[in-house]
């Protein structure tokens, strides 16, 4: 049985805080759980906050862009929060720049970010509406 | 070889240490490489305490193992001289031949006491010779040790009075650069600004790079690096400071600095962060006379 990461759902969003040892197999039990939990719930912004994670290998940078890119797909924002300096020197030595993730220092200024990620689209969808009854 | 020789040199040493002394200060003074860094006071009073210390050493026979703890006191004296001499700036060859210097007054003792030309003589001048030898190499070696350790303090110096982050307002750090920038350097700016960017929360970080002399391709790889970095710890990053120069250089090199926000001036990105964080400045106009 793999140890899984929980993945909190709050309102539109969903909540994944890595305290956890994050090795390969729990890397790719969360990818999975998460497109699942981001369908079920049709939730439109992602919040992981790494801020305890203090290693990090190409793999899982890798798996990171993966989640970006398939919530992505899913028409779902990802933030990522919390990174410690040291897993951003070893990210760049690796050349993982992570595009397409957005990121944030805190988990709160992450939270107003992802806010501000998903008004910017529903007035997008309400301006169309306009145009459309017009 | 007969011990013998060598303590009846060692008690003629004691015996006639002034005239020793005289002599190789003497030396010392003459020797055309001498630079006027150590004063002639100092110098004759290192001679004495060498001579002292010396001569106590060679009395206790072990004239073949200069790492054996009947030199010790000779060892330590000579490391300290050559330390100080470092500081001082007098130059190697100063500082080597304090050592080499003491041979022509001790052969001439010898030759005195022995009678030149003998075998004993010729042998013991060859025994005291390589001793005089072994201690020469081991103060220019602690001489090189010090200057070593002299150039190593002021490269961490540099290291450290070249990377300050200052924080400019709330939630703005700043990284001033000046000098090359190299891939030490950059992991240590990288360092330093990410741990501020944590200590200070702020959102927006600004690198200066005005007083970089150049800027090929690696410094700009280093830049694009440490830019990468800033925005996976959630900050934004601006690059100011660039001089007319540098911006046909970066073209010309065809570097792609990707979509780093750039500009020309420190006030402009100053400016821009401001922006970025919500702040606006007003000049209040009534105040203004």
């Amino acid at each position: 049985m793999v140890e899984r990461i929980p993945i909190l759902k709050i309102g539109e969003t969903l909540l994944v805080t890595i305290q956890v040892d994050f090795h390969d197999r729990v890397a790719l039990a969360l990818q999975e759980d998460l497109t699942d939990k981001i369908v079920t719930h049709s939730s439109k912004g992602v919040l992981i906050d790494i801020s305890s994670l203090e290693m990090v290998d190409s793999f899982m940078g890798r798996v990171l862009g993966n989640i970006a890119k398939t919530s992505r797909l899913l028409d779902c924002h990802t933030v990522l929060v919390g990174m410690q300096p040291a897993i951003a020197i070893t990210m760049t030595e690796l050349g993982i720049s992570l595009q397409g993730i957005s990121t944030a220092l805190t988990a709160e200024d992450g939270m107003e970010l992802l806010k501000a990620l998903m008004s910017k689209k529903q007035k997008r969808v309400s301006h169309g509406r306009q145009i459309a009854r017009k | 070889m007969a011990n013998d020789t060598m303590t009846s040199v060692a008690t003629l040493m004691r015996d006639s240490q002034k005239e020793i002394l005289a002599d190789w200060v003497d030396q010392q003074l003459k020797d055309p490489a001498r630079t006027q860094a150590v004063p002639e006071s100092s110098l004759r009073a290192s001679s004495n305490e060498f001579l002292s210390i010396f001569q106590e050493a060679i009395q206790k026979g072990n004239l073949d193992n200069m790492a054996a703890p009947e030199w010790e006191g000779a060892r330590k004296m000579l490391s300290e001289l050559s330390a100080s001499r470092a500081l001082q700036g007098s130059t190697p060859s100063e500082t080597a031949s304090f050592i080499f210097s003491l041979k022509e007054p001790l052969f001439a003792l010898i030759n005195k006491q022995l009678g030149a030309g003998n075998i004993a003589s010729s042998e013991a001048i060859v025994r005291y010779s390589k001793v005089l030898d072994q201690l020469g190499l081991y103060t220019f070696e602690s001489f090189q040790k010090s200057r070593e350790a002299v150039i190593r303090r002021q490269q961490k110096d540099m290291l450290e009075m070249s990377t300050p982050v200052i924080k400019l307002w709330e939630g703005v750090v700043a990284v001033p650069l000046i000098g090359t920038l190299d891939s030490a350097r950059t992991q240590i700016v990288m360092e330093n600004l990410l741990q501020a960017i944590v200590d200070t929360n702020s959102k927006v970080a600004i690198l200066d790079i005005t007083g970089v002399p150049t800027v090929d391709t690696q410094t700009a790889q280093h830049l694009i690096k440490t830019v990468s970095a800033t925005r996976l710890m959630g900050a934004d990053c601006i690059v100011s400071g660039i001089r007319p120069q540098i911006a046909q250089t970066i073209v010309h090199l065809g570097i792609d600095i990707q979509d780093i926000t750039t500009k020309a001036l420190m006030s402009d990105a100053i400016r821009e962060a401001m922006e970025r964080t919500g702040w606006s400045v007003i000049r209040n106009t009534s105040q203004e006379s």
